[in-house]
């Protein structure tokens, strides 16, 4: 692989950039891998990527129907965080938080990893006590949070309207001075980068087809390319369609798959630097290094693949950001899309094994699976190298909703579910 | 936008004033004690989510309030047809 730094980026401008070499092979799958993970985005990728690095599990194939990196890894609003209410789920958030800070450097590829600071708002008591219980609760778990008023909170928004006079007047925040954004393709790029340096195939334009089970044992994939392919182990990674791919392993998962959208404006000069949330009345917004405003939305409430967003939905959001940020009124959106994410009924993930043996699963993160990227995959490789669950994800397991012991994120973590 | 046609108003209405309640077709265990932790769990949480046909419960949140059923396409977001509780889809899936 070669490797990116300053001196490189000099060198090859002397040769009009055009002697780089390409980023990742674009490989014909082998007969049999130790573990195939089937879906290439952020998770994916990184999961490959942990394995080989950190298990010395190089022959893998990370099999992708589109591109690496084009789901929802590409259409995500890019907020990093860690905040959240319970143990299971500050763990596991804070373990990405951790690797996301070095993330860059173990890459060796920038992701612009930006620690700007995120702002969840409340505008009702309850929101306040929420707050308040959920800062006191990251900080014993050691992630670093505050409690801010409107005062504060002007300091560090200026732009934003604090007033009492507004229809849900801020009435303070919690902050996460370690939160930020980072660049959601770079992360995807980067993983893939890496994962490939190690002999990793990235086999895109492939669909899984369908599962190949032996008595109750996982022992390979159809694809629509290139036939049967054999493996060991098999992880799926596949968000909004896990359920489509639990379908083919013949059980039912406790998912539904929503749209969540986001749309980004024209291009302005800097305004916004840091992250505002609101849980209350529903928006989220940053700014990129482009310019352009990245406002992201709720889920829309019915069941849906499309890739594409109801405009009720987008209009409530606008109204959302128009009321914090009145400035805002004027400026023109450019761009709009969906997602399709997996909810799970407790708001938090699954990474667990299965009722067939040898296939795992990672989904189920919601609206919030892109903070987790490196953390998610760290502990999902784990668990696909020794084939017993990684202790970070033990509690989220698939069998949880036959337990009982739910991990109940909804609105507790400060999120726009 | 959708333009749902509420089979107690008789009317079109738009999505807005329709609320998604999940998948329809959902009976409660009869005897919820005498069920297994499997059972309950799956009954409670488990779901369809098909991509494609899906029978789904709607109510007219901000119209008669209302519930009623809909067989909606979930990849085309074609609604095929809208039926009252109690009665059974004319659009199945293959």
């Amino acid at each position: 692989m070669q490797h990116y730094s300053g001196f490189g980026l000099f060198k090859h401008s002397l040769t009009h950039h055009e002697n780089w070499q390409r980023v990742w092979r674009n490989p014909t799958p082998k007969k049999k891998y130790d573990v195939i993970i089937i879906g290439g985005g952020g998770h994916g990728l990184a999961t490959a990527y942990y394995l080989a690095k950190e298990h010395g599990v190089t022959n893998v194939a990370v099999i992708e129907k589109g591109y690496l990196g084009g789901g929802n890894t590409a259409r995500n609003t890019t907020i990093v965080r860690s905040n959240y209410l319970w143990d299971e789920s500050a763990h596991l958030y804070e373990h990405a938080m951790k690797l996301w800070e070095g993330l860059s450097q173990d890459l060796n590829y920038n992701v612009m990893f930006s620690q700007r600071g995120v702002l969840n708002l409340g505008h009702t008591l309850q929101d306040m006590r929420d707050i308040e219980r959920r800062v006191n609760a990251n900080r014993l778990n050691g992630i670093d949070g505050e409690v801010l008023d409107p005062q504060s909170i002007k300091e560090i928004v200026p732009h934003m309207d604090c007033s009492a006079n507004s229809r849900y007047p801020v009435m303070g925040a919690s902050w996460q001075p370690r939160g930020g954004v980072a660049r959601h393709d770079a992360v995807a790029w980067g993983f893939a980068r890496g994962a490939d340096s190690y002999g990793v195939d990235l086999i895109q334009q492939t669909e899984v087809t369908d599962l190949i089970i032996e008595d109750g044992t996982i022992v390979g994939v159809k694809t629509n390319r290139f036939g049967d392919i054999k493996a060991d182990r098999v992880g799926s990674v596949v968000a909004g369609n896990s359920t489509v791919i639990a379908k083919m392993a013949g059980f039912e998962l406790p998912l539904e798959s929503h749209p969540l959208q986001a749309l980004v404006s024209e291009p302005i000069k800097p305004v916004l630097d840091t992250v505002v949330m609101s849980n209350h009345v529903h928006g989220y917004v940053s700014q990129s290094d482009k310019g352009d405003l990245v406002i992201g939305a709720g889920i829309d409430g019915y069941t849906g693949y499309g890739q594409r967003g109801s405009y009720p939905t987008i209009e409530h959001t606008v109204q959302a950001i128009v009321e914090l940020f009145p400035m805002f009124s004027r400026v023109r959106m450019n761009r709009q899309w969906g997602g399709i994410v997996d909810t799970c009924p407790d708001a938090c993930p699954i990474i667990s094994k299965t009722p067939i043996k040898n296939l795992f699963f990672n989904c189920g993160w919601g609206t919030g699976g892109f903070k987790a990227t490196p953390g998610a995959g760290n502990v999902f490789a784990a668990s696909l190298a020794k084939g017993e669950m990684h202790p970070l994800a033990e509690p989220f397991s698939m069998f949880r909703f036959h337990n009982g012991a739910l991990i109940d994120e909804h609105g507790a973590a400060g999120v726009a579910h | 936008m959708f333009h749902i046609y509420c089979p107690h108003c008789a009317e079109y209405r738009e999505e807005e004033e329709f609320h998604a309640a999940g998948q329809a077709h959902i009976p409660r265990p009869l005897d919820p004690d005498a069920c297994s932790d499997k059972e309950w769990g799956e009954y409670m949480f488990f779901r369809k989510n098909p991509r494609g046909i899906h029978h789904e419960l709607w109510v007219h949140a901000a119209g008669c309030r209302k519930f009623f059923n809909m067989t909606r396409d979930t990849q085309t977001y074609e609604i095929k047809e809208v039926y009252k509780i109690g009665e059974q889809p004319s659009v199945v899936a293959e």
